[in-house]
């Protein structure tokens, strides 16, 4: 095994909360087996050591919300060879993406003294609609565990394994009773990606927020449809999908057919 | 044999008939407590009945009904004192026996060298208490998938094995409800090892008529307060199973309409099974298939309730080193793209052809594969769809078209 090369992992961060690379540094135990089968080349949250590119896994955390992110996005694209999303924000644009049906400027005015020394783009958009993107880990924040097997497929050179398939098919195999039939909630689980582990919200007689964004094959038009029948009035719904991944064009769409 | 008396030296044998009193029905499951039976008991959990493990009889369901239609489930709690008067929740004993999660193989490498092994305890004897005649029919065709044939599912033969089932005759039955279409239920006739008949309500005495369906459920009963049941608790008992299945019938003298009643209602579920194999199977292009795609949300949910569903995918779970391998079989369902991929991509690229998989499996090819239909009219895939999509309604709209 000596003579193999360990794979060179980075770390890049750009429009976030810095939840999902905490997430990494919460695997513990598993980040010491971690570092003994990659080596963290770039990730500052972690390590003052910064070595150069290229590197073999580039992990991208955040949103494109500015001219210079922008440009950095393309840097990092060239000096990765997978490159992988993690996170909403990564994904689909994040929390963040509320601006993208707000007056930029005038929140700039709102909250800054001097708004003249801002440079800020007045949409927060996906990693994806600016680089080729080889691997998508969802959520808010991502699931350690996803993260973990990610990491180790791409380092021995694997295919990751995730789901694409609802929240619901995980929420039935927890035996957890469905809160959208026993209790008339909207819940998004039937259009969301399942990955949270286990249904999270569900499991605790919540309803899915929709934090892995849009399932394999998505029909939100009638799953509204139906919680309008059972009296969600439209803006109720329209918060629901606005939300961690107001951005992902599935929720997005919904959400501007519904505020018409 | 005559003789009707307090107490009962000796077991009852197959087919005999005991009277049990309310309150002894915990002294059944200390009965199979005793003996090593992990019990399990509807309660209510999360505004639904539930089947979950339970020491004694404290938390049933008792005077709870439930009200079930498309998409929506609601319980309500009365005051009178039945112990089984809901019908089906949303787990069933597919839960228990063709688990959700399941290992079926581990490997470790040690000094280089690779060991794997199958898990091999055995399993726990479960007893299960509750259980309608439409799940003891879901059971026997889950057997057909998992024990016959070439191929025989080991762990979920020694669990069946170690299956104690304390059946429930029906005293009524849901909107959802369709057994009576299906051949498999209301009353119950085969598959239980105890089958209680709940008689009486708050204004008479009430109590259970107990049928012996096997010699380990004379046995149980033996160590139970009964004596044995009068004639005329027997044909009460009978009467009483006999009148729900002739209301069941009765919903079949209305045309087939899929059409909502002008009263509030909800649909009294029936189903044609007439021809039904070739109707299906002839009709793959049927606008019908769309129509419904519009509505579905390719969510699965129907085929995770459904007690019959038997897909499966592995996972394969690996630590960072390697070292340590696992493979675990969880459910799947034939709404996912991963069910239908092959080398070459997802052969089902879209709800419409997800869908039809599903019902014409369900309803039409496993008769073929099976010799059954896929189908016991438990209702629960109507009642668990977010949205309310009803198989009998798309099977009528594709007959409609016919007649
Ligand atoms: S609670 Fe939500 S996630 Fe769970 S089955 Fe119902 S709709 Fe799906
Ligand atoms: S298809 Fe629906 S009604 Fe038929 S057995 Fe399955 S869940 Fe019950
Ligand atoms: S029929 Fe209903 S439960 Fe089944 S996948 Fe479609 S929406 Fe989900």
């Amino acid at each position: 095994m000596a003579a193999v090369r360990k794979k060179k992992l980075a770390v890049f961060k750009f429009a976030s909360c810095d939840g999902c690379q905490l997430s990494l540094l919460d695997c513990e135990d598993e980040l010491l087996q971690l570092a003994e089968a990659i080596e963290i080349a770039y990730f500052l949250e972690a390590r003052s050591q910064q070595l150069p590119g290229p590197y073999d896994i580039g992990l991208v955390e955040g949103s494109i919300t500015t001219p210079h992110d922008r440009a950095r996005i393309q840097e990092v694209r060239q000096k990765c060879h997978r490159l992988v999303t993690i996170g909403a924000c990564a994904t689909s644009g994040g929390i963040q993406a509320l601006r993208n049906w707000a007056d930029h400027d005038e929140f700039l005015n709102y909250v800054y003294a001097k708004p003249g020394f801002i440079d800020s783009l007045a949409t927060s958009t996906a990693i994806s609609d600016h680089v080729r993107v080889d691997y998508e880990l969802r959520g808010c924040p991502v699931n350690k565990h996803q993260l973990l097997q990610v990491v180790s497929a791409f380092a021995r050179g694997l295919k990751p394994q995730l789901p694409t398939y609802s929240v619901c098919v995980d929420c039935k195999r927890e035996g957890t009773v469905c809160v959208a039939v026993s209790q008339g909630v909207a819940c998004l689980g039937p259009v969301t990606q399942a990955g949270c582990g286990g249904a999270l919200c569900p499991t605790h007689h919540r309803e899915c927020f929709g934090c892995f964004g849009p399932q394999e094959m998505p029909n939100p038009a009638s799953l509204s449809a139906r919680y309008k029948s059972q009296e969600v009035d439209s803006p109720r719904l329209v918060r629901l999908l606005r939300n961690f991944n107001s951005n992902a064009p599935a929720f997005r769409d919904e959400g501007n057919r519904l505020s018409g | 044999m005559a003789k009707v008396d307090n107490a009962r030296s000796g077991g009852y044998a197959q087919g005999e008939k005991a009277w049990m009193a309310k309150n002894a029905l915990d002294d059944l499951i200390q009965a199979l407590r005793r003996r090593g039976y992990r019990t399990v008991l509807p309660r209510v959990s999360e505004g639904a009945i539930v089947y979950a493990d339970a020491k004694n009889t404290d938390n049933l369901p008792i005077g709870v009904l439930d009200a079930q239609d498309g998409g929506t489930y609601r319980l309500s709690q009365t005051d009178e004192d039945t112990y089984f008067d809901y019908v089906v929740g949303p787990h069933s004993l597919k839960n228990y026996m063709f688990l959700p999660r399941e290992p079926v193989l581990s490997g470790k490498r040690v000094d280089g060298k690779w060991h794997f092994s199958t898990p091999q305890d055995p399993p726990e004897p479960l007893a299960v208490i509750g259980v309608r005649s439409c799940d003891l029919h879901a059971l026997a065709i889950q057997d057909k998938v998992f024990l016959q044939g070439e191929y025989v599912d080991a762990a979920y033969q020694a669990r069946r094995a170690a299956l104690f089932l304390v059946a429930v005759n029906c005293r009524r039955a849901l909107a959802t409800c369709f057994c009576h279409s299906m051949g498999t239920g209301p009353a119950l006739d085969q598959g239980y090892d105890l089958a209680l008949t709940e008689l009486g309500g708050n204004e008479e005495e009430g109590g259970f008529v107990v049928a012996v369906g096997t010699d380990s459920g004379g046995d149980v009963l033996s160590e139970v307060p009964t004596r044995e049941a009068t004639k005329a608790e027997i044909s009460k008992a009978q009467e009483q199973v006999r009148q729900l299945a002739q209301e069941l019938e009765q919903r079949d003298c209305g045309p087939a309409d899929a059409a909502p009643s002008a009263s509030d209602l909800p649909r009294q579920r029936q189903l044609d099974t007439g021809g039904i194999r070739d109707l299906l199977l002839n009709n793959l292009e049927h606008t019908q298939w769309e129509d419904v795609a519009e509505r579905c949300l390719a969510c699965a949910n129907c085929t995770l309730v459904c007690p019959t569903c038997f897909c499966s995918s592995v996972e394969e779970i690996s630590d960072l080193t390697g070292e340590e391998v696992r493979r675990e079989r969880v459910w799947s369902s034939c709404f996912t793209a991963e069910h239908s991929y092959m080398n070459s991509g997802v052969v089902r690229q879209n709800t419409k052809a997800r869908y039809r998989q599903w019902l014409v499996h369900k309803l039409a090819t496993w008769i073929d594969q099976f010799d059954v239909s896929g189908c016991v009219g438990c209702g629960r895939c109507i009642t668990w769809c977010p949205v309310g999509i009803d198989l009998t309604e798309e099977v009528a709209a594709i007959r409609g078209d016919q007649s």
